[in-house]
């Protein structure tokens, strides 16, 4: 399965405040009502945006000079809580292609990278710099660099991390390791065979 | 040097180093739901792939099913759309399924350990991040993404990362009214909603030593509350015990041969951990969420924080919190008037949770103006319960009585606060919007302590309400 190799991402970004940012915040439950993953962008952070009568609320994420942000700013353990997929499915649907925060929860971190979303950490200052940034100017450009792990806005350049292994099989192109794990099912067969099995005769 | 439990765990279900480093790792059991599973049976099917291992998962369905009543079709054309085709997935893969007329059928994480699907040495995945729940038997269980069910339905092994183990001692004895759900809340509140980020917990120490499973589920359920991937304690006899005569379990000579092969997985005396952590028991006192994450906790004398007077870093949560559950700064948070109290969830709805609420909510009746349910994880929590009369004390009581499901923890079937109903519950999250109403407010606590709030239609310390001078297990 030929995947695209995430060396770069270039593109505008939007900020979202706020620490320990939930999956439930980011695709409601009742969302989840589903048994595919279309059209789940639309309810991409809906309590956030809406108001209980369905209208909108004035939100930055509602905000049409934010429309074409691919990159989410946000604080501290983002994506929090349940192990939904959905979260960052809806995320990548609504067009965003990378998240730029302090930190994840794990979960999140891994559904993410296996959907060939980058998950970058970067320092409180940073973020800062880059929220500034777009509340100042919605159409300023941030390019993250996978190969050297710098995010750079205009002349300015910052230092991000990811795990090790993700950034590998992003920018090798291996984000999905169903193939890779499907090579291994001979040696998947011979442990099976040597591992108990659950049944109830 | 010996080696913890998670260690040999992950050893023995090593099956290669991928190229990015991540360990494809063999999964012994996998638990599939109706929420997370259907759209990863869509992609094995566009990808033309077949289940490897039918016989090694096992299905239920829990989150969207109604639990006033079991009738189909459901109102809600989703919901109905979701069962039907995890009975369509089941049926057609050859995957066991306990489906809502088998007597089976419950939350996930109640159904395994109670059916004995869940043995101690092994891994276990499933959609669901509670799944750590299972670890309370020395299993290594992680919840996982949709994608990852694809790949374990087509491998059974998934690509992880190894983690590191944190070794949480719990020394001492818990004084009474003070239950398993109090030490997993305060662990949470002292190590925060990140602090186990890259680490599996295992918990021991005396009072984990003491605890029945369902203690130990209610502990390892709530780890990645506070940010663990995966949570256990080290199997023992309380473990063996619980596990022997259930359907899945191994039987006869098969049975003494399992024991031996599960001691072998506890961790060794000598072994080491990243980090050791000792909390004391006799410090922990009942305690309740304040704000929008489980580590926004209190013990039930405290006050709601000021944010004038936290950390600068954490001013702006305190902040968010405060005004989402529109409560003052420094005010105590015993009185708080309640409008919904709930008794369920797969951290608190096994049959000792309603023991216990049911032996101290007999002679009182639940408040005016509060709704108040008891839902039983499982059909068989349920049979039991209603075995020993505890349905009848509910009710006489006032509490409606339901049949086994997810119910009001997260809200995706018919149970939803209101507005911004405020809750006691006996669940997990207390997220914005968990349990339905974007305003909805949520507190966490014991099954013993929604019970205190739903007699006095406000937030109290069970102790004083029931006068409960036993510890918890009497």
């Amino acid at each position: 399965m030929a995947l695209d190799k995430i060396t770069k991402i270039i593109g505008k970004g939007v900020y979202l405040a706020g620490d320990d940012i939930d999956t439930d915040r980011i695709i409601p439950a009742r969302y989840m009502k589903c048994i595919t993953f279309d059209g789940l962008g639309d309810y991409l952070f809906y309590d956030l945006r809406h108001k209980e009568d369905g209208s909108e609320k004035d939100h930055v994420l509602n905000d049409p000079i934010y429309s074409e942000a691919c990159i989410l700013i946000s604080g501290k353990n983002f994506g929090c809580g349940s192990s939904r997929e959905h979260a960052p499915q809806a995320l990548y649907r609504a067009g965003f292609r990378a998240v730029i925060t302090e930190g994840f929860a794990e979960i999140f971190f891994g559904n993410s990278t296996q959907l060939g979303m980058p998950c970058l950490t970067v320092n409180t200052e940073v973020i800062q710099k880059l929220s500034a940034a777009v509340k100042r100017d919605p159409e300023t450009i941030i390019t993250i660099d996978m190969g050297n792990l710098k995010i750079s806005i205009g002349d300015e350049q910052f230092d991000c991390t990811i795990k090790e292994g993700a950034r590998e099989s992003l920018i090798a192109g291996t984000w999905d390791p169903i193939g890779e794990l499907l090579e291994g099912v001979v040696d998947v067969d011979h442990m099976a065979a040597s591992l108990p099995n659950i049944d109830n005769q | 040097m010996g080696k913890n439990l998670f260690k040999k765990v992950w050893e023995a279900h090593t099956v290669r180093e991928l190229s990015n480093g991540q360990t494809q790792l063999f999964i012994g059991t996998h638990l599939v739901h109706e929420v997370t599973s259907p759209q990863a049976f869509g992609m094995l099917n566009e990808l033309g792939l077949k289940i490897r291992y039918p016989e090694r998962t096992f299905a239920t369905v829990d989150h969207i099913v109604p639990t006033d009543e079991n009738k189909e079709p459901y109102s809600d054309a989703l919901a109905d759309a979701m069962i039907n085709a995890m009975r369509k997935n089941c049926k057609d893969t050859g995957i066991t399924f306990f489906d809502t007329d088998s007597g089976k059928q419950g939350i996930l994480h109640i159904v395994g350990p109670e059916q004995g699907i869940t043995q101690p040495g092994t891994t276990i995945a499933c959609g669901d991040s509670h799944t750590s729940t299972h670890g309370a038997f020395g299993t290594i269980a992680f919840g996982i993404g949709t994608s990852q069910i694809r790949d374990i339905l087509a491998t059974q092994t998934m690509a992880l990362n190894k983690l590191k183990v944190r070794r949480i001692n719990i020394e001492g004895e818990l004084a009474p009214g003070v239950y398993a759900k109090d030490v997993i809340l305060h662990i949470i509140r002292v190590l925060g909603v990140n602090g186990g980020t890259g680490f599996a917990y295992e918990y021991g120490g005396e009072v984990l030593d003491r605890f029945s499973m369902e203690e130990r589920m209610t502990v390892c359920n709530m780890s990645i509350e506070g940010g663990a991937r995966a949570g256990y304690v080290n199997p023992d006899a309380t473990t063996y015990e619980y596990l022997k005569g259930r359907p899945y379990a191994p039987k006869g000579s098969a049975w003494d041969e399992a024991v031996e092969n599960w001691k072998s997985f506890a961790s060794d005396e000598d072994c080491d951990y990243d980090d050791v952590v000792t909390i004391r028991a006799k410090e922990i006192a009942p305690t309740v969420t304040w704000g929008i994450n489980p580590g926004q906790a209190i013990f039930i004398d405290e006050n709601i924080p000021d944010p004038d007077q936290v950390p600068s870093d954490e001013r702006d949560s305190v902040l968010e919190a405060l005004e989402h559950m529109k409560f003052a700064p420094d005010s105590p948070i015993k009185g708080t008037k309640i409008d919904v109290a709930f008794i369920g969830s797969c951290t608190n709805a096994r049959i000792i949770d309603l023991k216990e609420a049911a032996k101290y909510i007999e002679g009182h009746h639940v408040a005016p103006n509060v709704k108040a349910l008891v839902v039983p994880g499982s059909q068989i929590v349920a049979k039991l319960a209603e075995e020993m009369g505890l349905d009848d004390i509910f009710t006489k009581a006032g509490f409606e009585w339901r049949g086994a499901g997810c119910s009001m923890c997260l809200a995706m079937n018919p149970d939803k606060l209101v507005g911004d109903q405020l809750c006691a519950s006996s669940s997990n999250r207390n997220f914005k919007g968990r349990q339905g109403s974007p305003t909805g407010r949520t507190i966490l606590m014991s099954p013993l302590m929604v019970a205190a709030a739903a007699v006095t239609g406000e937030i109290s310390d069970a102790r004083e309400v029931f006068g409960v001078l036993e510890p918890s297990g009497v």
